[in-house]
């Protein structure tokens, strides 16, 4: 096992513990972010570029943007509502 | 059950689950000695017979290619699931009025951003196009370079033109080009019957190893798959955008 | 060894995160993580100490290359998995908008 591998393999560990453990969904895509980028040295670590080109792609380029609507989407939802209940009362 | 109960459960049968996979992979062959013949054999029949330089393209559309017709609908599904959830919180025009509110009130994005995202459209183009028609050559094929494609999207809306956002994505055309996409997959593995052969068999002429028309049929699906996949995934991208785009309205 | 120990590890803590989460969207990506721990594994197996990647465009036709069908299933596995992602993100949205709250505790049960 080359070095880069045993770096990468810890650093993915190290992404993926804290990518569980951030509860805020916010924080948690910029860690699932670095998780992606971890991810896609390993694969070439392995000598598999087009995995890791998928995976830059969607872990990069897919996801996060599908993560961050979605929040934002329930957040205007969340105003939305709460600025209804301040005007009833 | 409380919550400590459920905790104190969950983490007693997470350390069993453990327990067993460490077992497991202890039994494994050694790290760096795999065992398959078939990953001796496979490159063999890839470069030999089929003139095909990315072995895994080569596995992925000729030799597996009957999995990634299932990955592929698998997709096509999930498009198609996304988009129907996501259409059910809005009602009939409330995206184009949302479009032309926006219009008018005039992009909120940076001018660098903007004129970033207008200057990377033609060339994230050029490289998706590449990525996906060279699979059989290069790293790469169709699903990574639909991705790619479907990412232009997403570099439109950034550049905040809402407007173009709508004339890139008439949202009809992209489900035609959905269907087409999935379809014509398809179609190509069922032209192994035409031909006398069993389906999914490579029935189109090799060519010469690393020109771009080698592989017979691995090309052709790459193109196919490319197609589904970009589609599918701006299918997707575009639903999540309107979810955005009717954000100030109350209601939606 | 070590990269089996890692997906191992990798599938046990996205396991804890889906069973102590607390909102859907945390859910939904600790499930993310999960998914990753396959991939680690598909790719550890298939790993050939001195092997070169299975591009033949310009090494010679004999060099020793990884196992190219694991890579084949998960760059396919990659791809697919984001959209089934975004379908549970789509429910989400949903299921905020019909209950007004995103913890899974509190999710109502389904009705009719």
């Amino acid at each position: 096992m080359t070095a880069l591998q045993t770096v990468c393999l810890l650093a993915v560990a190290v992404a993926g513990t804290a990518t569980v453990l951030t509860r805020d969904p916010l924080r948690q895509a910029v860690a699932s972010g670095l998780l992606g980028l971890a991810l896609s040295v390993l694969f070439l670590a392995f000598g598999a570029p087009d995995v890791a080109l998928s995976q830059i792609v969607v872990a990069g380029v897919a996801v996060p943007v599908m993560v961050l609507l979605a929040l934002a989407k329930i957040r205007t939802v969340d105003r939305a509502a709460a600025r209804d209940d301040a005007e009833e009362l | 059950m409380s919550e400590r109960a459920r905790l104190v459960l969950g983490l007693g049968s997470l350390a069993a689950l453990g327990a067993l996979l460490v077992w497991a992979v202890g039994g494994l062959p050694a790290f760096g000695h795999p065992r398959g013949p078939y990953a001796d054999l496979a490159p063999r029949i890839m470069l030999d017979e089929r003139h095909v330089a990315n072995a895994v393209t080569g596995i992925t559309f000729d030799l597996r290619g009957f999995d990634t017709l299932g990955e592929e609908l698998i997709l096509f599904v999930a498009a198609l699931g996304a988009a129907v959830l996501l259409r059910a919180l809005r009602t009939e025009g409330a995206i184009e009025e949302a479009a032309a509110d926006e219009e008018r009130r005039g992009p909120g994005t940076a001018e660098a951003l903007r004129a970033l995202g207008a200057v990377l459209v033609g060339p994230t183009l050029l490289l998706g196009i590449y990525v996906v028609v060279h699979g059989a050559l290069t790293p790469g094929g169709g699903f990574q370079g639909g991705v790619l494609l479907a990412g232009v999207l997403l570099l439109v809306y950034a550049a905040g033109q809402v407007a173009a956002v709508e004339r890139v994505r008439p949202v009809s055309l992209v489900e035609v080009t959905d269907a087409l996409g999935a379809a014509a997959y398809t179609l190509v593995a069922l032209a192994g019957l035409v031909f006398g052969v069993a389906v999914m068999d490579n029935v189109l002429p090799f060519g010469t190893t690393g020109s771009l028309l080698s592989g017979g049929t691995v090309p052709v699906l790459s193109v196919a798959v490319g197609v589904e996949v970009t589609a599918g995934v701006t299918l997707i991208l575009s639903e999540f955008v309107d979810q955005m785009l009717l954000r100030s309205r109350r209601g939606d | 060894m070590l990269a089996y120990l890692v997906a191992v590890w990798l599938l046990l803590a996205g396991l804890y995160g889906v069973i102590t989460s607390r909102h859907l969207v945390h859910l939904v990506l600790c499930l993310g993580v999960m998914q990753t721990s396959t991939y680690v594994l598909l790719l550890a197996i298939g790993w050939r100490a001195g092997g070169a990647a299975p591009i033949f465009a310009d090494i010679p036709r004999n060099t020793p290359i990884v196992d190219p069908v694991v890579q084949a299933l998960t760059l396919t596995d990659v791809v697919v998995e984001a959209t089934v992602v975004a379908v549970l993100l789509a429910l989400t949205v949903q299921a905020h908008k019909r209950f007004g709250t995103c913890d899974p505790d509190a999710l109502g049960a389904l009705r009719g």
